[in-house]
């Protein structure tokens, strides 16, 4: 008993405070921001494993970019990697930035579905589809619930059964193999119902984007929620874009 | 690094008496690839065996054709099993006496395209006494997706079989259709979100042994920390894991908060908590800096108590021990036929660490004992976490000790060189991680196969739960926390 109390004790205060105000440690690279500065732009472009740079201007998708920083690294005035976590959004073009952007990626209330912020806005209850996600999507979500970051205080949480969930979460590029069980999965959730994908491989198909085993027609037939880009989303970004999606306000007209 | 044109070339009488006899009561011989690939319109199989004790492979190699009816290796040795079961699915190959000649994983370019993953034959047994469970493709929790089918008598479990292939996602085949070595890191970073270090490294041998690149010291030295640090991170994990799956609040808590600084020092040293975008061919690309060093000192000196503190507070409650021993048992002979490695082999008393066999990196000087349990239950398993967790720690700190001289500079690689092969293995925190990559007249990629540990390792888990209660699957399956998607590619 005296031993369990020492051990809790040992332990400190785990959890983060504010999660939408916390700082990450290190060199986290987050939402990108690109100077005006001239560089040779098919350069750049060429150097993108998963072409994610465009030209004139230059922007980077954020939602295809597996943020390895090789664009950053070779050419530092011209691309730098913000310690900005928030890079959460519901609508899929936000996701581009450009050339001299430098406000914040992140929900758009006015373009949220009618009812999400009603409904889900004290509650929500998610079913995970891993669809070829490669384990690390996968570990960071549960970090999201752990002592530290723990989601669940906001009334997100992760259910066992798409009966009990209020939307479905994908993770990897959906693999031919799982197309079907992730249809299955999502008639199965009740309406209303949301769709977010967590994840490069999620929104994009990353760097698996071309290969022959993977079947992305769901999401052509269904519309996305919100995109919480990562090579894995960071927690605090998966935290803060669930918690955006579902608690902003549309301004009263 | 050696020339197609080396590795010799035998009938397949030769080849199967080769290699089977390879095998026979040698304990310390071990099958760490077997594959094959199209020639015209042949098939070229290639096995490599390792020799633990002499530090050799020995690689042979064999055509034949894709109608063929082959006397199978698995009839000699079960070690095989899956291997011919992949040559079988990929290349239509046929084997009179393989005893499960069943798909793989329903590989997107498998030869037969009438097979589809929802009409998998499962075995299955007629009796009014027996059930059949089925769980998954999608679990409960937030993990990957894959089936599982049991057959139970009442709470006990009979039977387990294992259906894979949901996570494919044609690795292999990405590796030959892109053609820069940045994308082809990437691909080799996203093989197994967990093993993320294991398997770069593994690429970035095989790259820089074809293009006959020398590595500096300081880079090996990053990566061999950086494999320890990713063990370390792991094993902690699964302690809670484990801890969940017995309904042990503090250590589920307690090791999953733990895990965090060490995820959290990988995010300072490279910017990402899971390690991606740290291990290059060539290049230093993020130096261990001494302030980084001292850190890293830091981070392990905070870690440490509070581990300590929770492992031997956990191993003394009757309650978690009652769980833990004699669950899940896979004796010493089971893991050596079939052939598992890594920490699912080191479990029952075989000895299998390629960082002590086949040593790579800095691991030739750090002269690694490998940790060796005995009874191949949940218990060992859990032991050797702890036990390896500690191991590393101490050679990180003896590696911190000499830091080398950090140089981030751009490598300057060669062509590969055309018609040559190369095997590279790395000893990931799982197991043995084995890359194996083939190149054609201009040194371009026209092989590139990736054996993950799992791939051996997923029987052992079937046959570990056999006679037990159904109910003590998951704790089984936690304790050996084998990858879907380094096993499906």
């Amino acid at each position: 008993m005296f031993d369990n109390i020492k051990i809790v004790y040992h332990q400190g205060k785990q959890f983060i405070p504010d999660v939408t105000k916390a700082k990450v440690p290190g060199i986290f690279r987050g939402r990108p921001v690109i100077s005006s500065e001239k560089v040779n732009e098919t350069e750049l472009m060429e150097l993108c494993p998963v072409d994610a740079i465009s030209a004139s201007p230059v922007s980077i998708d954020l939602g295809k970019c597996t943020f390895c920083g090789e664009c950053a690294k070779r050419f530092p005035n011209k691309i730098r990697f913000t310690t900005d976590y928030k890079i959460a959004t519901n609508e899929r073009d936000r996701l581009i930035v450009k050339e001299g952007d430098d406000q914040p990626v992140e929900v758009n209330p006015e373009t949220v579905r009618n009812d999400i912020h009603r409904l889900f806005g004290r509650s929500l209850k998610l079913r995970q589809v891993s669809a070829g996600g490669d384990g690390s999507y996968e570990m960071e979500l549960n970090a999201a619930n752990n002592v530290q970051f723990d989601m669940s205080r906001f009334g997100i949480e992760f259910v066992a059964s798409p009966r009990h969930a209020d939307g479905i979460v994908i993770t990897g590029p959906i693999t031919e193999n799982m197309a079907k069980s992730v249809q299955i999965c999502y008639d199965a959730v009740p309406e209303p119902k949301i769709i977010v994908l967590v994840g490069t491989d999620a929104i994009s198909g990353g760097i698996l984007e071309n290969s022959a085993a993977i079947e992305r027609s769901f999401l052509v037939t269904y519309p996305v929620d919100l995109y919480i880009p990562g090579n894995p989303a960071h927690p605090l970004t998966i935290i803060n874009g669930l918690l955006d999606l579902t608690r902003k306000r549309k301004s009263k007209v | 690094m050696i020339p197609v044109s080396d590795i010799p070339e035998i009938e397949y009488e030769d080849f199967f008496g080769l290699n089977t006899g390879f095998l026979f009561n040698s304990p310390e011989r071990h099958c760490v690839n077997y594959f094959g690939y199209r020639v015209g319109k042949q098939v070229k199989l290639i096995c490599c065996i390792a020799d633990d004790s002499t530090q050799k492979i020995q690689i042979s190699s064999c055509m034949v054709e894709s109608t063929d009816s082959l006397d199978s290796f698995t009839a000699r040795n079960f070690c095989f099993e899956k291997f011919e079961r992949e040559i079988h699915e990929n290349f239509d190959i046929g084997y009179k006496d393989h005893p499960w000649l069943k798909p793989v994983r329903y590989a997107h370019n498998r030869a037969d395209q009438t097979k589809t993953i929802a009409n998998y034959p499962f075995y299955s047994i007629e009796s009014d006494e027996l059930h059949e469970v089925g769980v998954g493709p999608i679990h409960a929790g937030i993990i990957e997706p894959g089936h599982f089918r049991f057959i139970c008598n009442g709470e006990q479990i009979l039977h387990l079989e294992i259906q894979l292939g949901y996570q494919h996602r044609g690795i292999e085949q990405q590796f030959l259709e892109k053609k820069k070595l940045l994308q082809r890191t990437t691909i080799a970073e996203s093989i197994a979100g967990d093993t993320v270090v294991g398997h770069t490294t593994a690429f970035s041998q095989v790259w820089e042994s074809l293009c006959g690149f020398k590595v500096s010291r300081d880079i090996e030295f990053a990566r061999t920390i950086a494999l320890e640090l990713e063990r370390m991170a792991v094993h902690t994990g699964d302690l809670s894991g484990v801890c969940t799956d017995i309904a042990y609040q503090l250590g589920n808590s307690v090791f999953g908060r733990l895990r965090t600084p060490i995820i959290n020092y990988m995010q300072e040293w490279c910017g990402s908590r899971l390690s991606k975008g740290l291990v290059r061919p060539g290049r230093n690309q993020f130096p261990l800096t001494p302030e980084l060093a001292h850190r890293l000192a830091a981070v392990l000196d905070v870690y440490e108590p509070d581990f300590l503190e929770m492992n031997e507070q956990m191993f003394q409650l009757p309650s978690v021990l009652s769980r833990f021993e004699r669950t899940g048992v896979v004796s010493y002979d089971d893991v050596l036929s079939i052939g598992t490695v890594g920490m699912a082999a080191r479990m029952s008393g075989l000895n299998r660490d390629i960082r002590s066999s086949h040593p790579f990196g800095l691991y030739p000087e750090i002269g690694h004992q490998p940790i060796i349990k005995h009874h191949g239950d949940v218990y060992s398993r859990v032991q050797i976490r702890k036990a390896e967790v500690k191991q590393s720690m101490q050679y990180i700190r003896n590696l911190l000790q000499g830091i080398p001289e950090q140089d981030d500079s751009e490598p300057s690689f060669e062509n590969p060189k055309p018609n040559s092969f190369t095997l590279s293995l790395v000893e990931g925190w799982r197991g043995e991680i084995c890359h194996c990559a083939i190149t054609g007249d201009k040194g371009e990629l026209i092989m590139y196969k990736v054996k993950d540990p799992s791939f051996h390792n997923w029987l052992a888990l079937a046959l570990s739960v056999r006679n037990n209660e159904i109910s003590d699957f998951p704790i089984c399956n936690k304790s050996f926390n084998l990858s879907y998607s380094g096993h499906d590619l």
